[in-house]
């Protein structure tokens, strides 16, 4: 027994020696210019964020391809904070201080990316955030290339307005941060567009809930006053695949109660049986059903690199695109991977949309892109069928909340701050 | 695009206009109109549609059905509109719309399907549903007068009018009244209107009540209208009573849905835990191997979907049984008497199960799929259908308690089980082999956990965590209904999840389980041996 634990301790010691050796010869190596990548690689989140380490890895090789930048080569460098929110600080620390990365690419909750934001903040590291989210923040450090709540959940409630004729809503959400806040804006938003408050429910529910039942029987009776009624889903992860089949169960269709939903998308409805699903809508910026040569070539570059042909495509891996290739063209702009000089040199950048059109950094560390919302088919894509004309500029502090809308977010000279109030023409000197 | 709108709308008169004069000009109109559907707009697509719709060509129905269902598609190549489906070499069967006309079947990438939304299949439905009045199969035409229901328009009203003397249709002609009815009081003189009311009063349709409702709020304040204001408040009160009634029930069904899954999840407890008293933490991964085996079924046989949970009962109650006296043999028999060590050495096999099924599935949650005969609901009145799934789950858990029930009273095994689980010693000395009985008990609690499963792959996700979720709840019930009591399990079982949907609606999903679990606790320490407590020697 005893011998057997001294091998082991004799293992890892060995092991650990070559590991370590193997990194400094890495930090040895030419100098490189290094991008960290902060996504979960186990846990809950892995589904999803795997995804887009993958993504990350796709537009490095593609990048060195064509000859690195900087005449360098790009060095990715990993690490898994293992869906564990107090690790993404720790992960992050760690690409900043000990691998010296020059950008990070990471975090999908926004309780991962609220954890990292003070490492970020306090070492100057440069973060790309590529997922849809509630708003209500705009640090320096960070960009934020997923959608605003003014990007997704405004335009659709505007969609089931105008073009669904709904007069009453459902919100439904699992019980976070995320559905909260947005719900608070939602709501704020519909009051302010005459609905009445008895037109409006609102209902939240636990990650993974399964009993879906009584909440469809009450949906379906708010629905039977005679008003069209919608529902605007902000119901996250798992828990949706029983909501939509109880929703089938009890008869009720798309044409009926048509349900909006912000975070499904291609790559939640893979592999699952969509029937119930059919009809039903979401709100992107992206869908891997819209047709132009830059998604298509983007599509095949990705099954080419996973290697695998039944991969989908989804919103956030546009999001990571586009701000990978924005802070490739920062770069190359101020000729130096200094943070503080590709933070400048990022405002103004402009990098197609693989949906069309132009993509452009505004001075609020957020982006211009286009709105689109699909009705889900049964082979798991979306059919678009309603788009905004233009692109939408996202907005960090929501104009519909009455502690945000006076606020606006400009980190270019003179302003220099996240957060100016208009109205006193102060920066609040909170942080983030 | 002005121009294109101004167009269709040409189209649309002149094809009114002509309507009567011959089929040939008709014809002609409509292929014109079938041309226009690859390159419009959806917004655009409304007038266009019923434009088509107002040909009356016997074809409508052969481009509108498709259309509706997204089965209609245009050839990339000539613009040729065709009706599609998949074959069974994954490629598209191809239909001329107009023609009827076969033709040759194509890959996918050769054709492109004609958009649509929500909104425009809502339209071809309500346009469709006026055609389908005269259709010689009733249960189209009572989905055709229910959708007439829902969405009156005027050509509509004017067919049923002709067409209700001569239906046959119980059902279609008592809906059909409705409909005359809804419109009656909608547009007639003040003593239709209130025959009308006084005739709706008890209909359950929710178009009935919104009706009487809007011209309850419609109604000038005159002392003449005073009579129809009492009909009217009269037959809404009357509507909304019996509403109350049928919410209670609904709501009661929703309870013993729930209760009879934690009957199903607790059941198997009630023994291991209950009867041989070994506290098994992993009773849960029990289940989700069983939810797990109804998926490989799906897999070895993907023709068999509809017959996969008969298989699977069996099959799941094998693996999880099996399963179970491993774990009887290899852990829980050293330990025999020690509880704590007990749970901690089951927890453990907890974790391992789960990570086996990570290795073994991948972390995702895997697809089983419902069949036919577990979608869709019962629809018992308009305002109270039960969904068959949860209807068969009920009828399942009860038919799985009465079994094992029935195993523990009448058969030897039972009878071996009582004895050893009441004096073990005494048993032994009667020559029953208690470590033999200990395995099998065992894995029948396991086992039956198994089949449990089988029920929760139909209501929540096939995942690695399938089990946690359930293992909680499972040792609430049985401790609230009294340990080594089965009955104690099905009224605990019950109670707890018809609690649970009455303080939902009013309270949430959240507030509610936290409300149920304290006035459980509260409830063990007045009686901390649970509903029915075992008497005389045997309980302690």
């Amino acid at each position: 027994m005893k011998l057997e634990k001294l091998k082991l301790k004799k293992l890892i010691v060995a092991s650990s020696i070559v590991a370590t050796g193997l990194m400094t010869n890495f930090a040895y190596a030419a100098d490189n210019i290094k991008v960290g990548v902060l996504h979960s690689l186990s846990g809950t989140m892995a589904i999803s964020e795997t995804t887009l380490k993958d993504t990350v890895l796709m537009m490095i090789a593609d990048q060195n391809a064509k000859g690195g930048l900087l005449g360098k080569q790009i060095e990715p460098v990993v690490v898994d904070p293992a869906s564990n929110w107090p690790l993404f600080a720790e992960k992050g620390r760690e690409l900043l201080a000990k691998e010296k990365v020059d950008v990070i690419f990471g975090s999908w909750t926004s309780v991962s990316r609220k954890s990292v934001l003070p490492v970020l903040e306090e070492l100057n590291g440069l973060m790309f955030y590529p997922v849809q989210y509630e708003g209500e923040e705009s640090s320096k450090n960070v960009f934020y290339t997923g959608a605003a709540p003014n990007q997704q959940a405004i335009p659709a409630v505007d969609y089931l307005m105008n073009d669904i004729g709904a007069e009453r809503f459902v919100l439904l959400g699992t019980d976070y941060v995320y559905p909260r806040t947005t719900n608070k804006i939602l709501e704020a938003y519909l009051m302010a567009k005459g609905v009445k408050a008895e037109d409006i429910m609102v209902n939240y529910t636990p990650f993974g809930h399964s009993d879906w039942q009584g909440i469809v029987a009450d949906v379906k009776k708010f629905g039977s006053t005679g008003k069209q009624t919608a529902v605007i889903s902000t119901v996250n992860g798992d828990a949706n695949i029983p909501f939509y089949k109880e929703l089938g169960n009890q008869g009720i269709s798309a044409e009926d109660i048509p349900v909006i939903a912000f975070s499904v998308g291609e790559e939640e409805l893979s592999g699952f049986d969509t029937k119930p699903l059919v009809g039903h809508l979401a709100a992107w910026n992206y869908f891997q059903s819209v047709e132009t040569e830059a998604n298509e070539a983007f599509i095949a570059n990705w099954k080419k690199y996973i290697g695998d042909d039944k991969r989908v495509t989804n919103d956030p891996m546009e999001a990571t695109y586009i701000g990978f290739k924005m802070w490739v063209k920062a770069v190359e702009k101020a000729g130096t991977t200094d943070v503080d000089a590709v933070e400048q040199a990022m405002i103004g950048i402009a990098v197609p949309n693989l949906t069309g059109g132009i993509a452009v950094m505004n001075p609020n560390h957020h982006l211009s892109k286009p709105v689109l919302i699909g009705e889900i088919q049964e082979d798991g894509q979306f059919e678009v069928v309603w788009e905004t004309p233009d692109t939408v500029i996202g907005d960090a502090w929501s104009d519909f909340l009455p502690s945000s809308k006076n606020l606006v977010s400009d980190w270019t000279a003179p302003i220099k701050c996240g957060n100016f109030d208009v109205t006193t023409a102060k920066c609040s000197g909170q942080k983030f | 695009m002005l121009r294109l709108f101004s167009l269709l709308f040409f189209c649309v008169i002149s094809f009114n206009a002509s309507a009567a004069v011959s089929e040939t000009q008709d014809n002609s109109a409509l292929v014109a109109l079938v041309e226009q559907l690859p390159s419009t707009k959806l917004n655009k697509m409304a007038p266009l549609i019923k434009a088509i719709a107002a040909t009356s060509t016997p074809q409508v129905q052969d481009i509108l059905q498709p259309l509706m269902t997204g089965d209609l598609y245009y050839l990339k190549s000539n613009k040729q509109v065709v009706a599609a489906h998949k074959n069974e070499q994954n490629q598209y069967q191809l239909t001329d719309v107009l023609t009827a006309e076969v033709l040759p079947a194509v890959a996918k990438s050769a054709i492109k399907k004609v958009r649509t939304n929500n909104r425009l299949r809502g339209q071809i439905r309500d346009l469709l549903a006026n055609l389908d009045l005269t259709h010689q199969d009733k249960t189209v035409r009572l989905e055709a007068v229910k959708q007439l229901l829902q969405n009156p328009n005027q050509t509509g009203i004017t067919s049923v009018t002709n067409l209700i003397k001569g239906e046959q249709d119980e059902q279609v002609r008592e809906l059909m009244l409705v409909i005359l009815l809804i419109d009656q009081l909608d547009t007639g003189s003040t003593a239709e209107k209130l025959s009308a009311a006084q005739q709706l009063s008890g209909r359950l349709e929710s178009k009935v009540k919104n009706e009487l409702v809007k011209q309850l709020d419609l109604l000038p304040e005159q002392p003449e209208n005073e009579e129809l204001r009492a009909v009217l408040s009269q037959s809404i009160d009357d509507i909304e009573q019996q509403a109350t009634v049928y919410g209670l029930v609904e709501n009661l069904f929703f309870g013993l849905s729930l209760g009879s899954v934690l009957l199903l999840a607790a059941i198997g407890l009630a023994i291991t835990f209950g009867v041989m008293g070994v506290i098994n933490m992993a009773h849960g991964e029990m289940m989700m191997l069983g939810a797990y085996t109804t998926y490989v079924i799906q897999q070895m046989f993907p023709n068999l979907i509809e017959y996969s949970l008969l298989m699977a009962v069996p099959a799941a109650f094998l693996v999880s049984g099996f399963v179970g006296v491993l774990i009887e043999r290899g852990v829980i028999r050293f330990l025999k008497g020690r509880p704590l060590e007990t749970l901690l050495a089951t927890f453990g096999i907890s974790l391992i199960l789960q990570q086996l099924v990570r290795s073994v599935f991948s972390p995702l949650n895997r697809q089983v799929q419902a069949p036919q005969w577990m979608t869709g609901s019962l629809e018992i009145n308009p305002m109270l259908s039960l969904t068959y799934n949860r209807l068969y789950i009920i009828l399942f858990a009860l038919m799985v308690f009465f079994s094992l029930l029935m195993i523990l009273k009448k058969s030897s095994l039972g009878l071996h089980v009582r004895a050893v689980s009441q004096n073990r010693d005494m048993a032994r000395a009667l020559s029953i082999k208690s470590s033999w009985v200990d395995a099998i008990t065992f894995g029948l609690g396991s086992g039956i956990a198994g089949i449990a499963g089988v029920a929760l792959s139909q209501l929540t996700n096939v995942g690695p965590n399938l089990g946690q979720a359930y293992i909680i709840d499972s040792f609430l019930v049985v401790v609230f209904g009294g340990v080594g009591n089965l009955w104690g399990t099905l009224v605990a079982a019950m109670t707890m999840g018809t609690f649970n949907k009455f303080l939902e609606p009013s309270m949430g999903p959240v507030l509610s389980n936290i409300i149920v679990l304290v006035g459980l606790v509260l409830f063990i320490q007045k009686r901390p041996k649970g509903l029915f407590p075992q008497k005389g020697r045997s309980a302690d």
